[in-house]
């Protein structure tokens, strides 16, 4: 995934939408910003979600971070493999490290994420 | 000197027909076993326990133990927990025969003593809360913060009310929406200002008739007193919610303000953090919970009331009229509750300000020390603990938050609380307490200011004089070995 073609929230998720079916993960910044990862906890299949909503936790040695749902759908596909291993989510996050698919029922909140440039602005600022 | 070998297991220092004591041959007849005991209860073979002499055993826990850092050896700034020194004088108080021995079932005639001190610990803590009602139930913190959103929930309920909302800022202790949740109620988060407060717009948009309590540290995590608390619990009865404070800091207002004067319906006191009594390893605790009138019928059973008789007083425990129940077997942890009352007792209340006083001062005092290489991002001054962040540092040099934190054990020093609170970046949350002298804070800071000018790379590899430098972290929590096994198994 080209990260300059992603949305962001400001909780650091990222989003990339086609057609209908959306993937979600976690940003570089937020994985580095975690440090070394330990846990995740992902949702069933089958689980509709609002904006906001949160779908699962990511636990680091530092720290343990909710994952938020960008937009509203139904969860499709996770990235079950991160169980047993969180590599890819560390190595790369914007790829192999995908979290989970979305069939979106509802777009709108789409409108109110971040490009690129505006999410490093974001994060620029957060680390001050 | 310390013994480096200290480290092997009973298990590995076993060899086969050690003892450490002998027994004298039996003078009545041997029974076996599978007389005594039904077949199906036991074992085929025996447990693989060491083999061992007694020497072998006090070698090992005596070294072991001196490898520990405590507050007894060091200083040990580890913020949010209040790593005060406890007075021995109260330890051995607490375990004096009369005490310690005391059986939980003596009948109340016999336990007056007991009892009095007891029902003085109740009006003690209620003066320093300013809240009128003390059950000295709970046996910690956090189960005091259970019991008393128990009392709430009962109060509502009693009321009619259904109120299913406790609200808390985004800096709370954990253990807020986790008694929460546990209480039943849904938990709500609310971001804070920049500087680290309250964000009163935000609690109002939260705030209707589903709102049952917030929840509020007073002062907060980040070591900040919250000014706007009285506007704050104004806020909360409007709607006909309560304030909760969690005491997990009153070490830093004792003498000085109340809970109970600045709008707090409820609270819980950490005994041990507050008043002194031993830290860690799950306990015992004790956390006294004090309440506003209102609520005193629901509190838990029971509680030591004194009535006035011709003979003098006499103590009985009684059960309030529409208590949530026990939350502890028999009267709760006495044992530390005792602690606090002779802490309490040897201070007084003029001693007890001074207790925050001087954490205050020295905490500032630290700051102010540490503000050239570890500034303070939230508040000018700030209370009993400030959160100081390395990022600048770390930009120079590298060294970060952890770096700095597991240098310092080289040097005696027991590390701060890092990576704590998550608002501020590379966190140090420091505090010192009250039982510091300056000579010691004054060494901390020096040795602070001559790590961030050693060779980074030797500092990312510290601790260098421990037997264990750095774990790793990310195995011990993914794949952690809890117990040991026969390498052969």
């Amino acid at each position: 995934m080209d990260p300059a073609s992603l949305k962001y929230a400001p909780s650091h998720e990222w989003i990339h939408v086609d057609g209908d079916i959306a993937t979600i993960g976690i940003s570089e910044f937020a994985v580095h910003q975690l440090t070394d990862l330990v846990f995740i906890e992902l949702p069933e299949v089958g689980r509709t979600l609002e904006p906001g909503d949160d779908f699962g936790v990511v636990e680091s040695v530092k720290a343990v971070s909710d994952l938020y749902a960008p937009v509203a759908g139904e969860v499709t596909e996770v990235n079950s493999s991160l169980e047993d291993n969180l590599d890819p989510l560390t190595d790369d996050p914007f790829g192999a490290g995908w979290i989970i698919k979305l069939k979106v029922t509802d777009a709108s909140g789409l409108d109110q994420l971040m490009d690129q440039a505006a999410y490093q602005a974001h994060c620029a600022a957060e680390e001050h | 000197m310390r013994n480096t070998q200290a480290t092997a297991l009973l298990f590995e220092l076993a060899s086969p027909g050690r003892r450490a004591a002998r027994f004298p041959a039996a003078d009545t007849p041997d029974v076996p076993l599978d007389q005594l005991i039904p077949a199906e209860f036991l074992a085929a073979e025996p447990p693989p326990l060491p083999e061992v002499t007694e020497p072998d055993v006090i070698r090992h826990y005596v070294n072991l133990s001196t490898l520990n850092m405590s507050v007894d050896t060091h200083f040990y700034p580890l913020g949010s927990c209040t790593m005060k020194y406890n007075p021995k004088r109260h330890e051995r108080l607490a375990g004096l025969a009369g005490l310690g021995d005391l059986h939980p079932y003596t009948a109340e005639a016999d336990a007056q003593g007991m009892l009095a001190m007891m029902w003085d610990m109740q009006q003690m803590l209620a003066e320093i809360a300013g809240l009128p009602a003390v059950s000295l139930q709970p046996a910690a913190g956090a189960q005091g913060e259970l019991a008393a959103l128990l009392v709430a929930s009962a109060y509502f309920r009693d009321r009619g009310e259904k109120r299913t909302r406790v609200l808390f800022p985004a800096s709370a202790h954990g253990t807020n929406p986790a008694s929460a949740a546990l209480a039943g109620f849904d938990c709500i988060q609310l971001k804070g200002t920049s500087d680290g407060l309250v964000d009163l717009d935000e609690l109002k948009s939260h705030l209707d008739d589903r709102t049952a309590v917030f929840m509020i540290t007073n002062p907060n995590t980040l070591g900040l007193f919250e000014p706007q608390i009285h506007t704050i619990s104004e806020m909360l009865h409007e709607v006909g919610g309560l304030v909760y404070i969690d005491g997990a800091n009153m070490n830093a207002i004792l003498g000085v303000t109340r809970p109970g004067d600045f709008g707090g319906d409820m609270m819980h006191y950490n005994v041990h953090k507050t008043f002194t009594g031993p830290h860690g390893a799950g306990g015992p605790g004790a956390g006294p919970i004090a309440v506003r009138d209102f609520l005193a019928d629901y509190l838990p059973a029971p509680m030591v009331e004194r009535e006035e008789t011709d003979s003098g007083p006499v103590y009985r425990l009684t059960t309030p009229t529409k208590t949530i129940g026990r939350v502890r077997s028999h009267f709760g942890n006495v044992g530390i509750l005792l602690r606090g009352y002779f802490y309490l007792k040897t201070l007084g209340p003029d001693g007890l300000r001074e207790v925050s006083e001087q954490a205050v001062l020295n905490a500032n005092y630290l700051k102010s020390l540490l503000a050239d290489v570890l500034p303070v991002p939230h508040g000018k001054h700030c209370m009993h603990e400030f959160v100081a962040s390395a990022k600048s540092v770390q930009g120079k040099t590298g060294i970060s938050a952890m770096d700095l934190a597991k240098r310092l054990l080289d040097y005696g020093f027991h590390a701060p609380t890092v990576y704590f609170p998550l608002v501020v970046p590379e966190a140090m949350m420091m505090e010192p307490t009250e039982t510091e002298s300056r000579a010691t804070l004054d060494a901390f800071s020096e040795v602070i200011h001559k790590i961030v000018l050693e060779d980074p790379d030797f500092v990312h590899q510290a601790p260098h004089s421990t037997p264990v430098s750095r774990p790793d972290e990310v195995q011990a929590a993914r794949n952690p070995i809890l117990h040991w096994e026969p390498a052969s198994t």
